[in-house]
């Protein structure tokens, strides 16, 4: 226990005296939060656009102030004439302009129909999309707003209601990946890089000839970033939870329990490099290549599963953050319980078993 | 103490040691010579459990290399050729970390390394990685030692590091083997190997003799001279047209010419290469060194390639 507790203490000195390390361990986890948190939103806020109104009637004032104290959009230019149009995209002042045709309110309550044209700029086709969708929510809404009191009118009224994410907000979407992704980069690709370090250096010579076990071994290199990897997922949980009101609404024991298995699972697939390669910018390229990407892009973090083409949704099957991401979905965002991702559970457990077996069979008590 | 035999190890198709059989006894100072490539690490590595061999058998105190191996480790010390602690870490957590390993801690076994730990414990709380050279491998063998191996294993403990702290080192060597520590060494430095009780020449995976540096001395059976000139190169092209000629070195200034016994006398070689035209040069008889032995055998023992 003694040898144990040594070589835990001597790992926490090599964590606490690497400078590097200590950035990708807290660093990266609070930069990802950030970027996903306040800059690479697709949520549409205080977006530039601007307003031509040929008619300046009541309603069309009326459906003005409606756009901008939506917290949408905001006024950014008020154009003279069409040929400012395109300068005002080109230099990016504006993302939208919306144009009220002339005798707005007079048409609108004689012929039952007017026009406004919303031209947007589409060399960001997602954000244009989203722009427009918001704009035109408004303008349908606000129609009913006015007309739908005091005069019956024909048509479907579509009601559409978000489950789970009333707004549409995007922390919801990325605080149960993020917390997936910092945790393959923290358990897997640092205990790969830690262990790869030793046989770089050398040092694993010493600790072979050594009357270490090699589960002590292993054990030691993987419990510090256990821990560490702990405190990180719960940072994660609260930040999303204080700062960006990310909902628990399933039972916090059982996601926290799911984290660890999570963590584990991680911590095994990181073991399992370092028995193949020897040397830490391979164990790096491993990680980031074989882990990190796709753990980002194929897992449904940010492309859902379902509309990638079919040989990638294969895939992603074998991914251990696709099957994570969807319990933390359930747990957080629907209030599931392990009725609903018990089958993800035994998945996750199935690809740990995999991983350890394969790495002790392959740990080397000799050098070769 | 140490018991090898037939000892063979391929990696791939090259052959890293071959049938090698070699006896080291209790308290005894014994010394690997040979040039990099000899096989000098990978025997050290078997018989400190890393790596298997192919075919044969080592016992160290008894235990059998293979099967015992976890008793093995216990009871040896080990310090690789290369520099092989923690940078990051400094002096002394290095050789706590170490002691703890083994089971033991730095008070215990003090004495042990007192001598050669004394010289680094003004430094104790500076990295490791931030040592000098001679520091370095003084910092490595109290590690090694810390345990109270009764067999310690040193690859290549000297190389690279200073002449002062090279003669230091060899003393630490003599004083552990008089405390009844069986040291098995290493060293591509010929002169190092005057240093040990008994050595073994190891030239391309063979042995190619095991002695006392003394009867090896003695045993070399043929003439060997000192021959002093002012230009080297051209002087060995000539001597290589020598009669009887076996072979010839340059050792630093001198020229170190072996010829077969009893065919010339240093006024016979003066007279051939003033008939060459070479004239201001001087010719000796020599005392052969370890090195002269060394090349000796080496010629003997060709490769057939």
């Amino acid at each position: 226990m003694n040898r144990f507790l040594a070589f835990l203490r001597k790992e926490f000195l090599h964590i606490f005296r690497d400078p590097r390390t200590l950035v990708i361990l807290f660093g990266i986890p609070i930069a990802q939060l950030l970027l996903f948190g306040f800059v690479l939103t697709n949520e549409v806020r205080n977006v530039n656009i601007a307003i031509v109104d040929h008619s300046k009637d009541h309603l069309s004032i009326r459906l003005t102030d409606r756009i901008l104290s939506s917290g949408f959009f905001k006024l950014a230019a008020i154009p003279s004439s069409e040929s400012d149009y395109e300068g005002l995209f080109r230099s990016s002042k504006v993302k939208e302009i919306i144009v009220f045709e002339p005798n707005f309110a007079d048409k609108l309550m004689k012929e039952g129909k007017a026009g406004i044209q919303v031209i947007a700029d589409a060399s960001e086709p997602n954000a244009a999309q989203l722009i427009v969708n918001y704009t035109t929510a408004i303008a349908n809404n606000f129609m009913r707003d006015e007309f739908v009191k005091d005069q019956k009118q024909p048509g479907i009224n579509i009601k559409v209601r978000m489950l789970f994410n009333e707004n549409m907000r995007d922390a919801y979407n990325f605080i149960p990946g993020l917390i997936a992704v910092i945790l393959m980069l923290v358990s897997a690709m640092m205990t790969a890089i830690t262990i790869t370090r030793e046989k770089e250096s050398g040092t694993m010579e010493i600790l072979l000839a050594s009357p270490l076990k090699p589960i002590q071994i292993i054990l030691g290199k993987v419990v510090p970033y256990m821990i560490l990897s702990i405190v990180n997922a719960l940072v994660v949980l609260l930040l999303g939870y204080f700062v960006f009101s990310v909902p628990i609404i399933g039972s916090l024991a059982l996601l926290l329990g799911e984290i660890l298995l999570f963590i584990f699972l991680a911590l095994s697939l990181g073991i399992l490099i370092s028995t193949f390669v020897n040397n830490q910018v391979t164990a790096l390229a491993m990680s980031g290549f074989v882990l990190m990407l796709p753990s980002i892009l194929l897992s449904g973090f940010i492309f859902p599963v379902k509309n990638m083409p079919v040989p990638l949704q294969i895939i992603s099957n074998l991914i251990p953050p696709r099957w994570f991401i969807e319990i933390n979905r359930t747990v957080m965002l629907k209030g599931g319980g392990l009725a609903e991702i018990w089958p993800n559970t035994l998945i996750l457990l199935g690809m740990s078993a995999i991983f350890i077996i394969i790495s002790i069979r392959k740990f080397k008590i000799r050098l070769q | 103490m140490i018991e090898v035999k037939d000892l063979h190890k391929k990696y791939g198709d090259v052959i890293a040691i071959e049938k090698i059989t070699l006896s080291v006894k209790k308290g005894e100072l014994f010394g690997l010579i040979g040039p990099d490539g000899a096989g000098k690490t990978t025997l050290m590595r078997i018989l400190m459990s890393l790596l298997l061999p192919d075919t044969g058998s080592a016992i160290m105190n008894g235990l059998n290399v293979v099967t015992d191996y976890k008793k093995v480790r216990l009871i040896t010390g080990y310090m690789p050729g290369r520099f092989s602690l923690y940078p990051d870490l400094t002096v002394e957590e290095n050789l706590k970390f170490f002691a703890t390993v083994f089971g033991t801690t730095i008070e215990e076994n003090y004495h042990l390394i007192k001598d050669i730990y004394q010289q680094i414990e003004p430094f104790k709380t500076r990295r490791a990685g931030k040592l000098s050279g001679g520091m370095k491998q003084k910092l490595a063998l109290s590690c090694a030692l810390i345990h109270k191996p009764e067999i310690l294993i040193l690859d290549e403990p000297t190389t690279g590091v200073d002449a002062v702290s090279r003669k230091e080192f060899w003393e630490m060597l003599k004083r552990l083997k008089e405390m009844g520590i069986t040291i098995l060494v290493s060293t591509p430095y010929m002169d190092e190997a005057s240093l040990c009780d008994r050595i073994a020449l190891i030239q391309q995976g063979r042995l190619m003799d095991v002695a006392t540096p003394h009867t090896m001395i003695n045993s070399f059976a043929e003439d060997l001279w000192a021959v002093r000139t002012p230009k080297i190169y051209d002087t060995s092209k000539f001597l290589e047209l020598l009669p009887s000629i076996l072979s010839v070195n340059s050792f630093g200034q001198v020229l170190h010419l072996v010829t077969k016994k009893g065919v010339h006398t240093s006024d016979s070689i003066q007279q051939f290469l003033s008939s060459q035209g070479e004239l201001e040069i001087a010719v000796e008889p020599a005392v052969a060194t370890i090195e002269d032995v060394f090349i000796l055998l080496m010629n003997h023992h060709k490769p057939k390639q």
